[in-house]
């Protein structure tokens, strides 16, 4: 992270944000250990944890900017940019990587010429990898945005990614 | 409480959603409305009965335990009219097949016992009242209105139960230390952050039974005297998250939370915390950090988290299993849950097995099974006929273990002493087609990304032992590199602050105990035995076999593959990266792959 944040960081903070941001802190700001509750309604809500709105919950939460900031990079839910209208996330536990999973990942960068941990140019499709989503029965799993798609073959793979990459 | 004469279970899979799972509810309910037996037959839904790509969308009529498949709306008329106004079961509709009712679990195997899973699949999660009926929140009441806190944990005492997260420590001895504490408030927590890969069974527990759990931790609370409980769950479960907030809140609705729950002067809430993708909040100091908003990284103990939990004060930590099964021991007695396992692990546990296995799943079998019961008995042998290499025990930091151990019991001891350890309950089987080098640097890849970077052995030593491992895979190692592997592990397990980074080099070490020979053939042959390291094999198209027909031409991701329709295809091993997604879509076999 070479960037210095600023309280004064509003680069994407638009109108719509902060009322959600708001409404998301009012709610929860008497809990004991609120912040986490705060970036996860935030990163569900929103979709992502920006710079200025780490700066902003950290003002309105009266903590240090480092103290959210120190958070938001532990986890690994929490993503400080926008992603795309869909996410593919492939399963890396021990039954899809034995079940495949490699070997879709490397067609799944062909196909969208987008790379793993990026988001497609045009806004559409992030493809990440997760830890063991607990459905290795189904192995190999990827998630489409919430939900688990299992038994993947390699010949019907394409037609998923191409229904992301369009709709 | 409503009673049924049927009930209609509908799957509301994702994929049978798609097909229209919905709409076949709806249709459901209007034609039972219109044919005058809405009171009497019940539709609900539930998570996935059979493979759906096979049966769905389909539906489970009980008592009669019929399986109907690949329903359309149009059916729903005809079998409202003849499976419950008539009360004859519709062939044409049935599954061809017998299925099991879910894939994860299925009915129970020949070995199994089932305490902690009893109610997954058969009730409704999102209805206390299903709970009650199969004498939910009865040992709660037991408890509160007849017992001490002193009795109840006395009683669990003699149940033998020991903490179901991995290290196996009494549970009520650990419920005596924290009520001892003179120090108050008091808290209570339940580690619902399954973190293993290969680990599903609390994740089954909270989406199909939450209300065990949520019973479970009302009682250690009374035990204990906690006014205060967390669950926290791990965010790859949003549907544990929301059944179990359903169920606390359905809880509170009946005066099982709250104040004065029976009447007594004892108070308990619980509420839930998601973590956020961090594996080492499943160790303890890091799960309470978390819960105060913090970064999860752990702390030193002691002070444990009898002592200073969260927010300082003394906290309790169990289990998701450990929380479940409390009631029933309560309910049916220590005696009959210690005449369960071995002298010192009684009563049950689940199993995860995944991996190279007929049935993968959840099983739940009495401690003393031995390995060669689980996996050939309940596990339906090695899948494909091939042979039985070793199994991992214990997820990520656990060890492997191999043919010699296979009538080893599963106890808590036994498993330690081979090298490895209980863990909480994940087991993968693996074939001889698996490279241990690589599984072991898949399990260190895994922990070196978890290790949260506090402690510099764990943080420094973990990317180390992955990058020796990493060159081995490459055929770049030498014979120096296995010994350095081997004392850098050493350091490591002794020196690393938490458990994440004491059991990291867990897989290392023992693979290097039992294959050996593995690593010494990556390094001085440059071969891989079960040709699996991409920079140690090649892949090469053989002759007979090969019909030309360009599937594999097709698939290749990097174009490396040539040939005419109906010619021998060729692989051009520079621009092969080595895949194996060839191999995958040949329907003839004919890619071989060489070390």
């Amino acid at each position: 992270m070479t960037e210095v944040l600023t309280p004064t960081a509003t680069d994407d903070l638009c109108e719509t944000k902060r009322a959600v941001l708001d409404a998301i802190i009012a709610a929860n700001r008497n809990r004991q250990g609120a912040l986490m509750v705060i970036l996860n309604e935030t990163q569900k809500q929103v979709g992502y944890v920006s710079k200025s709105m780490q700066t902003y919950v950290a003002k309105k939460m009266r903590v240090p900017v480092s103290a959210v900031h120190g958070v938001v990079t532990f986890y690994s839910f929490f993503t400080s940019e926008a992603r795309g209208k869909h996410t593919l996330k492939f399963c890396m536990g021990t039954a899809c990587y034995v079940g495949g999973i490699p070997q879709l990942m490397e067609k799944a960068k062909q196909l969208t010429g987008s790379e793993i941990g990026k988001t497609t140019p045009d806004g559409q499709l992030t493809m990440e990898v997760c830890r063991c989503v607990g459905a290795c029965s189904q192995a190999p799993v990827v998630t489409v945005d919430e939900e688990v798609v299992g038994h993947i073959k390699p010949n019907k793979f394409p037609q998923l990614i191409k229904k992301l990459l369009e709709g | 409480m409503k009673f049924f004469r049927s009930h209609v279970l509908v799957s509301v899979d994702p994929q049978c959603l798609e097909m229209g799972a919905h709409q076949i509810v709806d249709t459901l309910n209007d034609e039972l409305v219109s044919s005058g037996l809405i009171d009497e037959i019940q539709v609900l839904e539930t998570s996935r009965l059979g493979d759906p790509t096979r049966f769905g969308p389909d539906l489970v009529v009980y008592p009669e335990n019929v399986h109907y498949a690949n329903l359309t709306v149009d059916d729903i008329p005809f079998l409202v009219e003849e499976h419950f106004l008539k009360g004859r079961v519709v062939e044409k509709f049935r599954a061809k097949e017998t299925v099991v009712t879910d894939d994860e679990l299925g009915a129970p195997k020949s070995k199994e016992v089932r305490i902690v899973l009893r109610n997954c699949g058969k009730i409704d999660p999102h209805n206390i009242e299903e709970y009650i009926a199969e004498d939910g929140y009865q040992a709660l009441a037991n408890a509160l209105t007849s017992m001490t806190p002193e009795q109840v944990i006395d009683e669990m005492m003699r149940s033998g139960l020991r903490g179901r997260g991995g290290a196996g420590f009494p549970a009520a001895k650990k419920w005596q230390l924290c009520r001892q504490v003179p120090d108050f408030p008091k808290y209570l927590t339940c580690n619902a952050d399954e973190g293993d890969p290969g680990a599903f069974m609390n994740r089954r527990v909270l989406e199909s039974d939450p209300h065990s759990v949520v019973e479970g931790m009302i009682i250690a609370a009374y035990a204990i005297g906690a006014s205060m409980g967390y669950v926290y769950c791990r965010a790859e479960y949003p549907i544990a998250v929301a059944n179990l907030n359903i169920a606390i809140e359905q809880a509170r609705e009946f005066g099982f939370l709250g104040n004065n729950i029976f009447g007594t002067d004892f108070s308990f809430d619980l509420e839930v915390r998601m973590g956020a993708g961090a594996f080492v909040c499943g160790e303890e100091t890091a799960l309470i950090a978390s819960i105060e908003g913090k970064r999860g990284e752990p702390r030193p103990r002691p002070p444990f988290p009898a002592v200073k939990g969260v927010w300082g004060k003394p906290t309790n930590n169990n289990n998701v299993e450990t929380y479940a099964v409390t009631p029933q021991i309560l309910l049916k007695g220590a005696d009959w849950y210690s005449s369960m396992g071995t002298e010192k692990s009684k009563g049950t546990k689940t199993f995860a097995i995944a991996g190279d296995v007929v049935n993968t799943g959840l099983i739940e079998v009495p401690f003393g099974l031995s390995l060669r019961e689980v996996i050939f008995d309940v596990g339906g042998g090695i899948k494909d006929n091939k042979k039985f290499k070793a199994i991992q025990t214990g997820g990520p930091m656990g060890g492997c273990l191999v043919e010699e151990h296979l009538d080893l019991p599963l106890d808590y001891e036994a498993l330690t002493a081979a090298g490895s350890m209980m863990g909480s309950g994940g087991l993968i089987i693996m074939d001889d087609e698996t490279c241990m080098v690589d599984i072991a640097r898949f399990f260190m890849e895994f922990t070196q990304e978890e290790s949260c970077g506090k402690c510099t052995p764990c943080r420094v030593g973990t990317r180390r032992i992955l990058d020796i491992l990493e060159k081995i895979c490459d055929g770049k190692g030498t014979l120096e590199d296995i010994d350095r592997l081997e004392i850098l592990c050493h350091e490591v397990a002794r020196n690393s602050l938490c458990g994440l980074g004491q059991g990291a080099p867990n897989p290392v070490i023992s693979t290097l105990k039992h294959f050996r020979e593995e690593y010494i053939a990556h390094v001085v042959d440059k071969k891989c035995p079960a040709k699996v390291c991409r920079s140690l094999i090649r892949f090469e198209i053989t002759s007979p076999a090969c019909t030309g027909c360009m599937v594999c031409a097709r698939n290749c991701p990097v174009e490396a593959i040539t040939g005419e329709r109906r010619q021998l295809h060729i692989i051009d091993t520079k621009t092969c990266i080595r895949c194996g997604i060839c191999a995958q879509v040949c329907n003839f076999n004919a890619v071989e792959v060489l070390s």
